[in-house]
């Protein structure tokens, strides 16, 4: 591991993404790394295994982007808007015949799908190492019989059949955080997610941080430190990485455009467009958010809610 | 006599079904809107747990999404989204689960994969999330849902979350924790399921509803109950106190 962790996210992606990984960008609908996705399909990766519980629109953008072999999900909707549609149209369509040419928006995409507390499950075993995680769900539904991955072990106590889920441990995972030291050591607060379980999953971790901020403010609230520096490999200052999703106390979700991404992809056409304008025709994260009105972004800024001070005092 | 849209008799009549001290799995839409009106209401001291980890929310606004700051802004814990589905839902800490889906059949399992095919769908769905879970964990399934005769079906085409199976003897050697489903609500009706055969049943009909009408949006013979109810008509009280909760109207359109 570098001694200076610290590195723009093109370095990031560079270094740490590799053609064919399995990625994990964490969030569960907060502080999604938007940012990274976006500088992924920028650095033309492909052969990605995606892994997310909520897709959400980053990945139906990479989906569309070419960048995904696989994806790894349990609830691939369009969050409060409905479906996400770069993935329908890579599930939903038949495979082109054998000896005729695909379709250019042809984008085949491999699916394993679970619940929600199952990938939760596959990411936390991964984290803690388990062989397995034996889990309250699943029986009775058809995902096990159409996810091989999704086994049943006979409880040695009780004998009772038990489903189970595999650990799922990611070449890497994104994380963005609200404020993160030099090294890595990271505070997220707000809606936690799976960010921790992926941290610790992964064999590559990137922090994103909306505030790099001295170790000395890390330190005077360590409760709240999710992720030490010595499981990060990978540090980027990237203020607004999550737009359009939010980041607690920093920026609201710009709803707006995730209804005009159900509009944006009714065609592969307009949705290429689109890829083309924001994300390949930038350079980076600070021009992605120069062609945003500065009016909209004053709109997305959250009031202050501050908590009470806790003592920390020791003898 | 006060008006009042489908959505709103719907959310009203959910609402009902929540009692004082228990504790409910909320997700964004109808279900957030049924809970925070029970808790304005005969519950105020209803337990409200997100599917992200929020618990005891407050929200000053209608969440966007599951992941909503505004459900973390005044709440009373806030954990991982592992730690919700073990601590609270595998835990047995929550009593009430409402869901809804593209497709509900007659022993009340749930559709919200595939429309189709599961290889090659006709219409591909977001999936479970967490219905599965929640399905499997709670004490009570409350389903809520439009009475569209292309959502109800006979046999799902997809069981993403587990009713009754095909009747309660199969649904007892699952060995679930949860108690199952214990209510439909629709803009038409309430149906709840036999306590044998764990088949669905009309046990109210909502001000103005025929069983006729309730039958031709069920494409089976619909069990009714032997005591028949009325749904009572919703009152001033609940409709001014739901629309205060949805103001901008995001879900009550």
């Amino acid at each position: 591991m570098d001694s200076n962790k610290m590195m723009s996210m093109k370095e990031a992606v560079a270094k740490y993404v590799s053609d064919g990984d399995l990625v994990y960008l964490a969030g569960f609908t907060h502080m999604i790394p938007f940012a990274a996705g976006h500088e992924i399909i920028r650095q033309k990766r492909k052969g990605l295994t995606l892994a997310r519980a909520t897709p959400d629109i980053i990945y139906d953008q990479m989906i569309a982007a070419g960048c995904a072999k696989k994806l790894i999900f349990s609830y691939s909707g369009n969050p409060g808007v409905g479906s996400l549609r770069c993935f329908r149209r890579a599930t939903e369509r038949p495979k082109p015949k054998e000896g005729q040419p695909a379709p250019v928006d042809w984008k085949p995409l491999e699916i394993e799908e679970y619940t929600h507390f199952g990938l939760s499950g596959r990411l936390f075993a991964g984290a803690t190492n388990m062989l397995f995680l034996p889990m309250r769900t699943n029986i009775g539904s058809d995902l096990p019989s159409n996810n091989p991955s999704i086994k049943t072990v006979k409880d040695p106590y009780t004998g009772d059949e038990v489903s189970v889920v595999p650990p799922l441990k990611p070449d890497v995972a994104v994380v963005h955080v609200q404020r993160a030291d030099k090294n890595g050591n990271a505070h997220i607060w707000g809606i936690i997610g799976e960010q921790k379980d992926a941290a610790f999953a992964a064999k590559k971790v990137i922090i994103s941080a909306e505030e790099i901020v001295d170790e000395k403010v890390i330190r005077s609230d360590p409760n709240r430190t999710l992720i030490p520096d010595f499981v990060v490999h990978s540090v980027v200052h990237e203020p607004w990485c999550a737009h359009p999703s939010y980041v607690q106390g920093y920026y609201d979700r710009d709803n707006e455009f995730y209804m005009q991404w159900d509009e944006i992809t009714k065609e592969h056409g307009t949705t290429v467009k689109y890829i083309d304008e924001w994300v390949l025709g930038v350079e980076n994260r600070a021009e992605y958010m120069k062609k945003i009105p500065a009016e909209k972004l004053r709109k997305l800024q959250f009031k202050p809610a501050l908590s009470t001070p806790v003592d920390f005092g020791t003898m | 006599m006060v008006e009042y849209s489908p959505i709103e008799l719907r959310v009203i009549v959910a609402a009902r079904e929540l009692k004082d001290g228990e504790s409910v799995l909320v997700g964004v839409g109808e279900p957030n809107l049924a809970a925070n009106l029970a808790k304005k209401l005969q519950a105020p001291n209803l337990n409200m747990v997100y599917e992200s980890g929020a618990v005891g929310s407050n929200p000053y606004r209608m969440p966007l999404s599951i992941g909503d700051p505004c459900l973390v802004t005044g709440a009373k814990s806030i954990c991982s989204m592992y730690e919700q589905f073990a601590y609270y839902l595998q835990g047995g800490k929550i009593d009430v689960g409402f869901l809804g889906g593209a497709q509900i059949d007659k022993h009340g399992n749930i559709n919200s994969t595939v429309i189709g095919s599961y290889a090659s769908p006709k219409v591909r769905l977001p999936g479970s999330g967490g219905a599965c879970d929640i399905a499997s964990n709670v004490k009570k399934i409350i389903i809520v849902t439009p009475h569209e005769a292309r959502r109800f079906v006979e046999k799902v085409d997809f069981r993403t979350s587990p009713g009754f199976i095909d009747g309660k003897a199969a649904w007892k050697k699952l060995k679930l924790q949860g108690g199952g489903p214990y209510a439909v609500i629709t803009d038409l009706c309430t149906m709840k399921f036999d306590d044998e055969s764990g088949e669905m049943m009309l046990v109210s009909l909502h001000p103005g509803v025929t069983v006729e009408k309730v039958q031709q949006n069920t494409p089976w013979k619909l069990k009714i109950a032997s005591n028949l109810a009325q749904t009572p008509e919703p009152t001033e009280k609940e409709v001014s106190a739901l629309r205060a909760i949805d103001p901008t109207k995001i879900y009550l359109r």
